[in-house]
């Protein structure tokens, strides 16, 4: 296909030269792959192989674009809206998100139109109505916008495994992944089920730095409130910036202490995920009206609507990850020939050096990644039961069409069979409901018992689970709704307490009908701004550069002047650690004995490490009191010293531990309701739910505990197993830490070291329960008793 | 550990398990063990739970009547998630209902998810309320009375647990199946019947008695 001329012409009109890579995507055939920088004209190119081909008209739906976010496809429909109308073409868009109306959507199944806007999850909703195969039987194109980011979670395998089966019922579509720099093009193609992979020029070199601040970064935290002058003083220059900060408590904080430090009232606004929707599009109307000089932003704002008139980054915090950085340098400045401008501002002292590490990596291209695991097995549960509720299935060729899926490809027969057993029976060692059973086999072809199922199984579709949240109400009738926090940190409100909110302070007043009532609390300080505790690990291999950067003082001169003093006194009273020696120290300090690993293996793993390293030192009666891991290092307090970490760290029994005790850790329980919830065991709203104010429903901890007693190998279990490898419990990166660091240094000193000073100074302590907690009730029980005077 | 307490009179138990023990008498009393609940589920088209609360649920009432050796048991009601549930009970099970009641007088009480006689495969008689002493009932009425229905939860130190929910004229009994959920004691329905008293948490190894009035003052604590 080449550009027809009055497309030709159409792009002279508006003084645009289109770009080779558009003109490629356009003359390619097949299954493409296009990577380019943000602003370079992806989605266009994603969508003129249709325009051209529609301009003489189709009946049916013709493209179908999924994107990640509901806001991108209203942003899309409305720059689709101008060629289409200039060019008359006859075309139809329309969207069809969670926000579309239900006549809308009851139209569109008989009459859908040329291109549909859409995302994974409405797609998965489409494909499960009987009328699917009408619908999609005449689709010629596909197109997936930010690739890169659905294919980082489950989202992407259910989305995969959706195309596979528009590729059954639309044989011969094309699909085009459209995605951001990444450092794999070719793995991402093998997702896609492969694809020829074209990419586009990456532009000028960015323009990027440290932000050059009076003061030396403080020893711990994480705020940044040490470069809030400087960080100003750039806003000032600035058309409009960016403030990227890690987690949303983060932002709370520093978006109320810039305020504080505004005294020209720049117009700065507050944008992550907890605040409310309203508030939320408040501030991008603005951005997009280029009335802000300033967001402070944080991973809500990684994907999205793209804003021409920012051109600054600022990064507060270590970036933890390389790829993510340089997606977050290209929100500046979204002209393709211009560089991006980005600052980034360490929090402290240890993240000075990775973010020296993660500069020379970006300068280096050297793109970080970790390889995306094979298709989670919930997602195909879900799978399943969704195609039932589109019509009967034949076994054998369900398993066919979803090898054709790149992240299933290498799936079993018997893996297959697994979670096609759980969708009919649940999968249970006790075959109780054989005459329940969800799916039925009759004539050969697998189908739902009872059509009534139907209507729990849509509403169940998708693979995000949120935490249960809370909406968060200023007190009074009709209150404004500021936003909303996590169940577990509303737990642990008294009334009275403040904490920070859309950059205000609340006091909190009671709790009603599932919402936290609050008031205004201006003048007090917020006790604590707490609410996703989801942060991300350092990645392997910025921790990795992180790691060869300390160990190496001939290249300390690259970093600050403080900072380069700070190891070349470790370096002397101690030791520096190095790339393939595992580091730890045991030192006195008041009254206590210390112990600190510096396994670089990100927070998580070494989360997990200090669970089951404090369990061990407990039944070795070393007496631990508590532990503290960051992405670098890990600290055990304890009453007696570790004198020899080896039987600590032996691989064996962590794996051991792993299996016995992590089982039973908040972490695994978690984990396993997000599967639960995936794979259908459960619903989003269990029946009997917690809106009507009568008994909640039980908790899925209780499910999690009866089956690990009585089912131990049922499916969810090994599921939820196989993802504790990863993600929060991380354990794949111990193992990768020990072998990557196979001889151990441990040295006995007698007082705090210089590397591991700053850990004593950080939040975050884990205090080691074992009978503890029963202890911690137990005096709590006593207390009230006291103060009650029924002692 | 136990925690011993007085109503309307009597000296009782309440049991970490949350079960009640009536010394006196040497009556032991359970409320709210909806056996069967998944099969119910699973029969309504819903999900397929773990088909093992049954198991899970009786494992747990043997433990106690094996500690307790009680001349009487009683399901105070809501015994089973419904009438229909009580009949589909695999005969494996009852036999081991059976073998729990064997040598004492089993009573099941009627509740809202079980109105009707149990089925003639189980051990016991089923009654509306017993008014011996104690008025024991499955929903509070006319106090003093003991009771279930509402399966009461409070917040203690970060955690939700099942308690025993004590005032002046309700007892009110945690719910002891598997999986059941619960109803925070600070939530309407369950402050209009007790204002002021205690609360005994269940779950560890000790029931924990906290005072209802300071717990319900100072919020949820954590």
């Amino acid at each position: 296909m080449t550009l027809p001329p009055e497309f030709q012409e159409w792009f002279a009109r508006q003084g645009w030269q289109p770009h080779p890579h558009q003109l490629d995507l356009l003359e390619a055939d097949g299954d493409t792959l296009l990577i380019a920088p943000t602003g370079g004209g992806k989605t266009l190119a994603g969508f003129l192989p249709s325009l051209v081909d529609l301009k003489d008209g189709h009946k049916g739906l013709h493209t179908l674009y999924v994107s990640p976010l509901k806001a991108l496809t209203a942003d899309i429909a409305r720059n689709l809206a101008r060629p289409v109308a200039d060019l008359d073409l006859p075309i139809r868009v329309e969207d069809r998100t969670g926000d579309t109306r239900t006549s809308q959507r009851a139209r569109q199944r008989v009459d859908p139109p040329q291109i549909l806007l859409t995302t994974p999850e409405s797609l998965a909703l489409m494909l499960s109505y009987e009328q699917a195969p009408q619908i999609f039987g005449s689709l010629r194109r596909v197109v997936l916008d930010e690739l890169h980011a659905l294919a980082e979670n489950k989202r992407g395998d259910q989305l995969m495994l959706c195309l596979a089966r528009l590729r059954t019922l639309a044989p011969g579509v094309a699909t085009t992944g459209l995605s951001a720099t990444v450092e794999d093009p070719a793995a991402l193609a093998g997702f896609m089920g492969g694809a020829r992979i074209i990419q586009a020029d990456p532009g000028p070199e960015p323009d990027i730095a440290m932000l050059a601040t009076a003061r030396p970064a403080p020893w711990s935290g994480g705020g940044g409130h040490y470069a809030i002058p400087e960080v100003l003083a750039e806003i000032k220059q600035a058309r409009t910036t960016i403030i990227f900060i890690n987690t949303r408590a983060q932002a709370e904080l520093f978006f109320q202490a810039l305020w504080a430090a505004n005294d020209d009232n720049l117009p700065i606004g507050l944008h992550h995920g907890s605040l409310a929707r309203e508030a939320r599009q408040r501030v991008e109307a603005a951005m997009a009206a280029g009335e802000l000089r300033a967001v402070v932003a944080t991973g809500s704002l990684d994907l999205g609507i793209d804003w021409g008139s920012v051109d600054l980054v600022i990064q507060i915090g270590a970036p933890k990850n390389v790829k993510r950085l340089v997606q977050r340098i290209g929100r500046a400045n979204h002209r393709y020939n211009a560089p991006s401008r980005a600052r980034i501002v360490p929090a402290n002292r240890f993240e000075v050096i990775e973010c020296v590490a993660a500069l020379e990596a970006v300068h280096e291209h050297d793109l970080d990644g970790e390889p995306r695991g094979p298709g989670p097995l919930d997602v195909l549960c879900q799978h399943i039961l969704l195609t039932a509720c589109a019509g009967p299935f034949d076994a054998d060729a369900l398993f066919a069409e979803v090898r054709t899926a790149g992240p299933y490809r290498g799936l079993t027969r018997a893996q297959f069979d697994d979670c096609l057993d759980f969708a009919a029976t649940g999968g249970y060692a006790l075959r109780a409901y054989d005459r329940w059973q969800r799916l039925m086999l009759r004539d050969g072809l697998w189908r739902l018992r009872d059509p009534r199922a139907v209507r729990e199984l849509r509403m169940n579709v998708g693979t995000i689970v949120e935490a249960e949240m809370l909406k968060v109400r200023l007190r009074g009738r009709g209150g404004n709704l500021l936003g909303e926090v996590e169940e577990g940190f509303a737990a642990t409100l008294v009334p009275g307490d403040t904490f920070l909110i859309g950059g205000q302070t609340v006091r909190y007043d009671a709790m009603r009908e599932m919402t936290v009532e609050v008031t205004r609390q201006p003048t007090r300080k917020p006790r604590i701004a707490v609410y996703s505790g989801l942060k991300l690990a350092t990645s392997t291999q910025l921790s990795h550069r992180v790691q060869a950067l300390v160990g190496d003082p001939a290249r300390h001169w690259v970093l600050p002047r403080d900072t380069a003093d700070w190891l070349a006194l470790q370096a002397r009273i101690s030791t520096l650690p190095q790339p393939g020696v595992l580091l730890s120290e045991t030192f006195p300090h008041r009254g206590q004995w210390h112990f600190a690993l510096y396994g670089f293996a990100g927070r998580h793993a070494l989360q997990t490490l200090g669970l089951l390293m404090t369990k061990t030192m407990e039944d070795a009666g070393l007496g631990p009191l508590g532990f503290l891991a960051t992405d670098y290092a890990l600290w055990i307090w304890s009453l007696d010293p570790v004198t020899d970490p080896g039987p600590l760290l032996d691989r064996g029994s962590l794996r051991a531990g792993l299996g016995d005790w992590l089982a039973g850790n908040a972490v695994m329980k978690r984990t396993f309701r997000n599967v639960a919830i995936i794979a259908g065991l459960i619903q989003r709203n269990m029946p009997g739910g917690r809106k009507s104010g009568k008994q909640a429903t039980f908790s899925s901890d209780i499910l999690y505990d009866t089956l690990r007693r009585y089912d131990p190998d049922h499916l969810l279990l090994r599921v939820t197993a196989e993802e504790a490898r990863r993600g929060l419990v991380d354990f794949d990166r111990i193992e990768e830490m020990l072998d990557h660091s196979p001889h151990h240094d441990h040295r006995m000193l007698d007082r705090v070291t210089p590397l591991a000073a700053p850990l004593l100074l950080e939040f975050g302590r884990v205090p080691i329960a074992g009978q503890g907690r029963e202890r911690l009730a137990e005096a709590e029980a006593a207390a009230l008793m006291a103060e009650a005077g029924l002692t | 550990m136990t925690h011993a307490f007085d109503f309307a009179g009597h000296a009782l138990e309440a049991r970490p398990s949350g079960a009640l023990y009536w010394p006196e008498r040497r009556w032991l009393v359970v409320a709210d063990l909806h056996l069967g609940k998944s099969e119910r589920m699973a029969r309504r088209g819903g999900s397929l739970l773990p088909p093992y609360e049954v198991l899970a649920t009786l494992d747990r009432l043997e433990a106690e009547i094996v500690a307790t050796d009680p001349a009487a048991v009683v399901s105070l009601g809501d015994g089973f998630d419904d009438d229909a549930a009580a009949l589909a009970l695999p005969d494996m099970l009852c036999d081991r209902l059976r073998g729990m009641a064997w040598g004492r007088r089993w009573i099941w009480v009627s509740g809202n998810h079980d109105p009707a006689p149990v089925c003639p495969r189980l051990p016991g008689e089923t009654v509306d309320e017993l008014t011996n002493g104690l008025v024991l009932r499955h929903q509070a009425g006319q106090g003093p009375d003991v009771s279930g229905h509402f399966h009461p939860c409070v917040r203690l130190a970060g955690d939700r647990r099942r308690c025993f929910l004590v005032g002046r004229d309700h007892l009110i009994l945690p719910a002891f199946g598997a999986y059941t959920g619960g109803l925070a004691i600070d939530s309407p329905a369950l402050s209009a019947l007790v204002q002021q008293g205690l609360a005994i948490a269940c779950g560890g190894s000790r029931a924990l008695p906290l005072p209802v009035g300071a717990v319900r003052q100072s919020g949820r604590r954590a």
